[in-house]
């Protein structure tokens, strides 16, 4: 009875990847717990919650064919693009940015449905030219993209434009198109940046800016890396053990339960903890880039390079901005900060990235 | 062809997406290389940089503020003492609308119109980020009401201080003084002593008397303790402390009892009195009337008790025996006849004719006694037991104005008596020097004669009078008041007796000299003396002598009537004394502002003091001395 209901849990899912996304969410846990100040449960047990939520997301995904979610790609990509226009309409104001869009029974942020939609819908539309998109495929792609980032950054929430964008750039670089094309649009970007630079919000720049030099405003817009590196770089090889973080437990660091709980980790558990993390993150890309190149259909592989990309694009970011190299953008860190939204997007799409790699036999055959 | 296309570009298009993928599997690995290489850059090679840093923000030296010593009176009871009570201090700087505040405090917790004008004195008076209190003495209840809101009040907090109380209220406060917050001035002189540091977290500092003069005494040594802060800057923890020194206990040489006699003999008026024991210079009453509470000035006193305080005709915070110069009138006599004695220009025997004037040689102006008519045959002895004004012009005349001078400065008029408190004036005695450089005048033999009686230029302060009556009492050895009696070493419990600074036992007049001055005091007291209501019924012999100076200078020819005068041009009353005579005990200097007649006004203020003092008797009913001042015999 037990094994037929484990049998059942564990159709379709990936054995190696669920085993690293199981040590990664425990660990993710653990930090929650201290980052939310220890002695209190409150916050770790709403983080469960949000878990079991976004694992059965995840067992959803695993049990739905490719086939089918080919074929809802392209409506679940203009219903997003129809609610991100709701938004930017009718849009909810919180914290200064229209994200949330009252649907009368719950609000929703369609810009997390874009994190998968986009990709699927353009690795959809790669897909349906079997002999290779060719530049002209490549252009109405990047409109694809274009559009929804564009709606998003207004918002404005640069992290997740930039998460998107990055989703579907994936699937245009992984269908193929020539490093000439992709090496004179990178010039091109790099030439449009003074253009660019006066269309950002006031904060958007100075975020840049604090990067370059964190102390000129120490108590301002600096403070948050400021503090962040602070607690970093004194927990030292081995941490100040879990809970003993002085610059976490005192409030030091800013949003440490969200966004910077990497600062509260990395101080806690020292730069052996960060190099456990980043192995448990390469074990789980190393294993979706597998499922990419095993899987059967240029859908299927197109959509699990770009969601394992994607998800090492999120980790990568906020690694780099709680350490200091790149600029602040709210970005959480993948499956250890505290908050459910970003948990179910990055769980279902490795919920895709499982039925991806336990159907290719059903479709050679 | 068709479906071998189809086979080769599905083919082609795996290989590309493998080598993608291969592009894409160096870049991640290069960018965990490069997170890691910044991880172990900071982690690593500037762990301890950023440790200090983590250490600097986490760790705070608060200050912690040392007990104030305790102000005693030389019985020991309990002049300043420290209470703890919770107080609910603003920082201004911390909070958008002090006003709308205030109003939201009003509601959860009683606010007065005093407080809120206090608050805003205090604001006036200080800088944005200083905490500031708005209501002092809150009690449990309106601690735990305020606890329950303080969400609602950032920049609000409840803090347990100690407070200065004065439990004897306006008893001797001339005396013992106040504390008051440290304003800018204090500031610097804390800065210019180099006791920063010791003055970090204290905002109160001892500002008049006793508390000012003995404020390194008083305050201690502050303590620290390291606590561990959140950003939020509360404390979390402690992690080390240093406990303060608690200031020294002070013992005064004020006898409380004594004190409280000495100023309820007063009644309605206003004036001061100084009590001295003339063996050691203690002085153990020191009044100054009217007075004030300076509990009002504890935690900050508000303006309309300021205005009150200070507008006031009255003065009451004048110290009027420190600071009141006043013209000495008769009471210089007995000095006057040291003088003459010391330096041989009469002697004891030597006798005038009083016609009831005098008159300089070649001038018309006639300077009158106050009796009409004079007091007829007058030796040394009778010229002070009543007071004759004939003798002693006669007698400044031939002294001169500079022996005047002189020998009045070695009994310590015309400059401070050194008290160990602060704020004394030095009174004045003339000199041609003087008034050249005061008036661009040359001196005139009638100014001499003027200084003769006390009157003239001359002006003393009712403590150089008591200084120098105790001088006489003490076998003419210079007595110096203080008010400190003992320290009391907070550590040890120890106390160390005060220890005046120079001292000398050498008298400045012959004992002879003085002998023949002091039985003619005594005189002042017995029937026919000036002062002789003093000394009636007395079992203890008293030395005195009376003096009256005037408010409003008199015309040639015009005649003191107080009937027609308003009560505040009336004469002041003033009365040098000590007792026992013949072992003296206590000395007293007595004035007594718009009370006319020394012997009058005055003599009762000193009977009760010494009846309390020698014999330990307590007035029946406070002997209030009509304000009317009855005609008597004894007009000075």
């Amino acid at each position: 009875m037990i094994s037929r209901i484990f049998d059942f849990l564990a159709r379709r899912i990936d054995g190696p990847l669920m085993a690293a996304l199981a040590l990664t969410l425990a660990l993710g846990l653990v930090v929650v717990y201290s980052a939310s100040g220890g002695g209190s449960f409150e916050r770790v047990g709403s983080q469960a919650r949000n878990l079991a939520l976004a694992l059965c997301a995840l067992w959803v995904f695993a049990q739905v064919h490719p086939q089918t979610l080919m074929r809802v790609a392209l409506p679940a990509y203009l219903a997003g693009l129809a609610l991100l226009v709701g938004v930017a309409l009718f849009g909810d104001v919180r914290n200064g940015a229209r994200r949330w869009l009252n649907l009368g029974f719950t609000t929703v942020q369609p810009s997390e449905i874009m994190k998968i939609a986009v990709p699927l819908a353009i690795a959809w539309y790669f897909h349906r030219h079997e002999e290779g998109p060719r530049l002209r495929d490549f252009a109405l792609a990047g409109v694809m993209v274009a559009v929804p980032v564009a709606l998003i950054a207004r918002q404005p929430d640069l992290g997740t434009a930039l998460l998107v964008f990055a989703s579907g750039f994936y699937v245009i670089f992984l269908g193929g198109l020539s490093w000439k094309v992709l090496l004179s649009l990178a010039a091109a970007a790099g030439a449009a940046v003074p253009f660019v630079w006066p269309m950002l919000h006031d904060y958007q720049r100075q975020r840049i800016l604090t990067l370059l030099d964190p102390m000129e405003d120490p108590l301002g817009s600096g403070y948050h890396i400021i503090q962040s590196t602070i607690a970093i770089g004194s927990g030292g090889i081995l941490g100040k053990g879990w809970l003993n973080g002085t610059q976490a437990q005192l409030d030091f660091v800013p949003e440490r339960s969200t966004d910077f709980i990497l600062a509260v980790f990395g101080e806690e558990f020292g730069l052996v903890g960060i190099a456990v993390l980043c192995a448990l993150y390469l074990l789980i890309i190393v294993r979706g880039l597998m499922i990419a190149a095993n899987a059967s259909t240029a859908f299927a592989r197109l959509t699990a390079g770009a969601i394992t990309l994607t998800f090492f694009t999120y980790a990568f970011v906020n690694m780099g901005m709680v350490s200091g190299i790149l600029p602040v953008v709210g970005v959480p860190l993948p499956m250890v900060s505290y908050g459910g939204t970003a948990l179910l997007s990055v769980l279902a799409g490795f919920g895709i990235l499982m039925s991806i790699a336990t159907h290719k036999q059903l479709v050679s055959s | 062809m068709i479906v071998g296309q189809a086979l080769r570009d599905p083919q082609r298009e795996l290989t590309v997406f493998r080598n993608r993928l291969m592009v894409a599997g160096v870049a991640i690995l290069a960018a965990f290389a490069l997170l890691l290489a910044r991880f172990v850059w900071l982690q690593v090679v500037q762990r301890e940089y950023y440790h200090t840093l983590a250490e600097a923000n986490r760790i705070s030296v608060v200050p912690v503020v040392p007990n104030r010593g305790l102000i005693l009176d030389r019985n020991g009871t309990v002049l300043a003492a420290n209470y703890s009570a919770y107080t609910l201090e603003i920082t201004p700087s911390r909070v958008q609308n002090v006003d709308r505040a205030i109003d939201e405090l009003a509601k959860v917790i009683e606010v007065s119109a005093r407080d809120r004008r206090r608050f805003r004195k205090l604001q006036e008076e200080s800088k944005n980020f200083e905490s500031l209190p708005i209501r002092t003495r809150l009690t449990e209840e309106e601690v735990a009401r305020f606890a329950v809101n303080r969400f609602r009040f950032p920049g609000f907090e409840i803090k347990a201080r100690l407070f200065r109380s004065y439990p004897q209220g306006e008893i001797a406060s001339h005396a013992i003084g106040y504390i008051g917050r440290i304003n800018d001035a204090d500031l610097k002189r804390i800065d210019a002593e180099g006791l920063g540091t010791n003055y970090k977290g204290t905002d109160h500092i001892g500002k008049l008397g006793i508390e000012g003069a003995y404020e390194n005494e008083l305050h201690g040594v502050t303590g620290s303790e390291q606590v561990e802060i959140d950003a939020g800057g509360r404390a979390i923890r402690s992690l080390a402390r240093t406990e303060p020194q608690s200031g020294n206990n002070l013992v005064v040489t004020l006898d409380l009892p004594l004190q409280k006699i000495a100023e309820e003999a007063f009644g309605d008026y206003n004036g001061a009195l100084v009590a001295i024991d003339p063996h050691n210079g203690d002085v153990l009453a020191l009044v100054s009337r009217p007075d004030f509470d300076p509990n009002l000035f504890v935690d900050g006193i508000d303006p309309q008790n300021w205005d009150a305080l200070n507008n006031s005709p009255d003065k009451p915070l004048n110290d009027r025996a420190l600071r009141g110069q006043y013209p000495p009138g008769s009471t210089i006599k007995p000095f006057m006849a040291l003088a003459a004695l010391e330096l041989h220009k009469r002697s004891p025997q030597f006798t005038i004719s009083d016609p009831g004037y005098f008159t300089l040689a070649g001038v018309q102006h006639r300077y009158r006694d106050w009796k009409k008519g004079g007091h007829g045959m007058v030796d040394m002895h009778r010229a002070i037991a009543v007071s004759c004004d004939t003798y002693f012009y006669g007698l400044a005349n031939d002294l001169g104005i500079d022996a005047i001078h002189d020998f009045l400065g070695r009994f310590g008029f015309g400059s401070p008596t050194g008290i160990d408190i602060e704020g004394e004036l030095p009174g004045l005695v003339p000199s041609p020097e003087w008034k050249v450089q005061r008036f661009r005048q040359k001196w005139y033999a009638g100014d001499t004669v003027s200084v003769g009686i006390g009157q003239g230029y001359l002006l003393t302060t009712p403590m150089q009078l008591a200084a120098a009556v105790a001088t006489l009492a003490n076998g003419g050895v210079p007595v110096r008041p203080h008010l400190l009696k003992a320290v009391q070493d907070a550590k040890t419990q120890e106390l160390h007796p005060y220890v005046p600074a120079e001292r000398t036992d050498t008298p400045i007049v012959k004992p002879g000299n003085l002998a023949i001055v002091l039985s003619a005091m005594v005189d002042v007291t017995r029937p026919g003396g000036t002062a002789a209501q003093l000394g009636a019924g007395a079992p203890y012999s008293i030395a005195a002598k009376t003096g009256t100076a005037q408010v409003v200078g008199m015309k040639q020819g015009e005649r003191y009537d107080e009937k027609r005068m308003k009560r505040e041009h009336w004469d002041h009353a003033l009365l040098i004394a000590f007792a026992p005579a013949d072992d003296p005990k206590l000395a007293l200097a007595i004035l007594v502002e718009n009370g006319q007649h020394g012997g009058s006004t005055a003599g009762p203020i000193a009977r009760a003091v010494f009846d309390y003092f020698l014999l330990g008797k307590k007035p029946a009913k406070p002997p209030a001395p009509a304000p009317e001042g009855t005609p008597d015999q004894e007009h000075d």
